[in-house]
């Protein structure tokens, strides 16, 4: 579906504003919502640019800026931090050679830290855009990211 | 035993992307006795039930029902499914493993207080709740448990899920319902209550996931059977999420008058390495953090409403004697400082305040003046924002302050000897 098509998918008032805006992001392959498709949102709903980056800004799940294909996202909440015995977001960071907050040169990984995802009974967890990894162990963050790793250059590595 | 499985009873037993099978255990037949009552009836017995509000705030549920109920014209009743406490899984194990429960107590409470149209408003990151749920509304209209005219009565109710995109906040009511109109969630100031004034101005009641299950149960067993289960303080069964440092980890429902030593060591087996419980967080990172002399209470207790947060969503964190204080203190504030959605200035600027006092006592170079500045400011934190972030967030430095008080002496003493041990 083209950008468009997805913002025409809903009802042109302001209140879908955050389902359009997720909907988008979710399309891209950089997970990101662009200037210009700020531009055609806001003049689909009739609202102000302005309103559209105010919500883009407040909502942590969506960004202005290009991320990568996998958006790494480690939970940072007490009941994973307590049961993270390995360093979750060291093993990544050192594994992908970048510091939370970056994304990797080839823009396949972005590593982020999220506010609880609700896995707490399978701490440590994190998710890689839809989906939830639990019971972490640094073999599994490793391999699952050899596996997206694989995935996205045709399985050469 | 002590479990009691009542809102989690389906759980594991049926496909929850099958009607067939939540309606073999007798799924929706709940609803079909409550639309052989009067709404009237219907409200009698959740009010005879002395039901609470499951999100965490306990306020009693009929009372918010029948102001609600007392408003005429277009009204909308919403799920909060924004389930983001750290320590928090109870809605999304609601959602994922019987989602058409969740339906059919959303039906029974439009039923009972006269609202033609729901929300459900399910965070962005559980994407397995909202595919669920999804299928299950889908599911329900084709079998006519939504829509127009369900089963045949003259009742119309109909659900849409709404995602949110990654704020905690809008957890809060009103916050909830900014982000509903496609706004930044923010709160309003109260009063006007939702239940008067919510969505679009219109009528809104707001309830928790959990909150809305118990609705099928208490038609099931009758509200004065329901007020029989539980304390003096609060009826009906609790969700917990048990986590952190335990054995078994999971989710477990129990009545309320449950102590919280029984869960962690009758239902988690207790620590995994058999370590001494240092601290154990009540609610989530907004709850109390308590030694383990205090676990022999209820899981509600009367003792922690001065921190008004007794049991709030039902998170019990378990932390064994390896972990320090304020490391995890300021985790929480943190967590805090991040979420605050900025619209009040001693919850938007208090808490960047308090990581940095919290953080004098993690490197030792906190004083005694330290010490009272933290106090005051997460009790004026406490007393002055608008909503429940700022209400609650301080509750874990205003509960460790009383139950670890030695800790703090330690650090401060610790900076007055000069570094010395």
């Amino acid at each position: 579906m083209s950008i468009q098509q997805i913002i025409q998918s809903y009802p042109a008032k302001s209140e879908y504003l955050l389902e359009m805006l997720i909907a988008v992001d979710q399309q891209k392959k950089h997970h990101y919502i662009s200037a210009e498709e700020i531009n055609e949102i806001a003049s689909y709903v009739k609202v102000k640019e302005s309103h559209v980056c105010s919500v883009m800004s407040f909502y942590t799940l969506l960004s202005t800026q290009p991320r990568g294909e996998y958006v790494i996202q480690v939970c940072k909440d007490v009941p994973c931090y307590i049961n993270d015995d390995f360093n979750v977001v060291l093993t990544i960071e050192e594994e992908l050679g970048i510091v939370l907050g970056q994304t990797t040169n080839c823009g396949r990984f972005s590593l982020e830290q999220t506010a609880c995802i609700g896995c707490c009974d399978e701490a440590p967890a994190m998710r890689i855009n839809h989906e939830i990894y639990t019971n972490l162990t640094k073999e599994k963050v490793l391999d699952i990211i050899h596996t997206l790793r694989g995935d996205a250059n045709g399985r050469t590595t | 035993m002590v479990e009691r499985r009542e809102l989690t009873k389906r759980f594991d037993q049926i496909n929850p992307e099958q009607i067939q099978d939540f309606l073999a255990l007798d799924g929706f037949s709940m609803l079909e006795k409550a639309l052989k009552m009067t709404p009237s009836e219907v409200r009698d017995e959740i009010r005879a039930s002395r039901l609470t509000g499951r999100g965490g705030a306990g306020f009693l549920t009929s009372i918010k029902m029948d102001s609600f109920a007392a408003e005429t014209g277009k009204k909308y009743i919403v799920c909060n499914a924004d389930e983001g406490e750290p320590g928090n899984f109870k809605d999304r194990y609601l959602m994922e493993k019987d989602p058409f429960q969740v339906i059919e107590g959303m039906c029974i409470s439009a039923y009972a207080t006269g609202a033609q149209e729901g929300f459900i408003y399910i965070r962005g990151e559980y994407q397995t709740s909202i595919k669920r749920i999804q299928n299950a509304i889908d599911e329900s209209r084709k079998h006519h448990y939504l829509g127009t005219h369900i089963l045949q009565s003259a009742f119309s109710f109909d659900i849409t899920i709404r995602q949110g995109a990654g704020a905690y906040v809008c957890g809060e009511e009103f916050a909830l319902i900014e982000s509903l109109e496609g706004k930044p969630g923010r709160t309003r100031v109260k009063p006007p209550y939702p239940a008067q004034e919510g969505y679009f101005s219109y009528p809104t009641l707001i309830n928790n996931v959990e909150t809305f299950c118990n609705l099928p149960f208490i038609v099931r067993i009758g509200g004065d059977a329901y007020r029989q289960i539980g304390s003096d303080f609060a009826s009906g069964t609790k969700l917990i999420s048990l986590s952190g440092n335990v054995k078994h980890k999971g989710l477990y429902e129990v009545p309320y008058g449950t102590t919280i030593r029984d869960v962690i060591f009758k239902l988690g087996g207790g620590t995994p390495n058999h370590r001494a419980i240092k601290m154990v967080q009540l609610g989530g990172a907004c709850g109390a953090i308590i030694p383990d002399e205090l676990l022999d209470m209820d899981i509600d207790n009367e003792r922690f409403q001065i921190f008004d947060s007794k049991m709030g969503a039902g998170a019990i964190i378990v932390m064994d004697d390896s972990h320090d204080l304020f490391d995890i203190i300021h985790r929480n504030m943190e967590f805090f400082a991040h979420e605050s959605c900025g619209k009040c200035t001693p919850c938007r600027e208090g808490h960047i305040q308090l990581v940095k006092l919290i953080e004098k006592f993690i490197i030792n170079e906190a004083s005694q003046k330290d010490y009272d500045t933290l106090r005051s400011l997460a009790q004026v934190i406490h007393d002055t924002t608008l909503c429940g972030l700022g209400q609650t967030s301080p509750t874990c430095i205003l509960s460790t302050m009383e139950f670890f008080p030695e800790e703090y002496n330690r650090r401060i003493a610790y900076r007055k000897r000069g570094g010395q041990a």
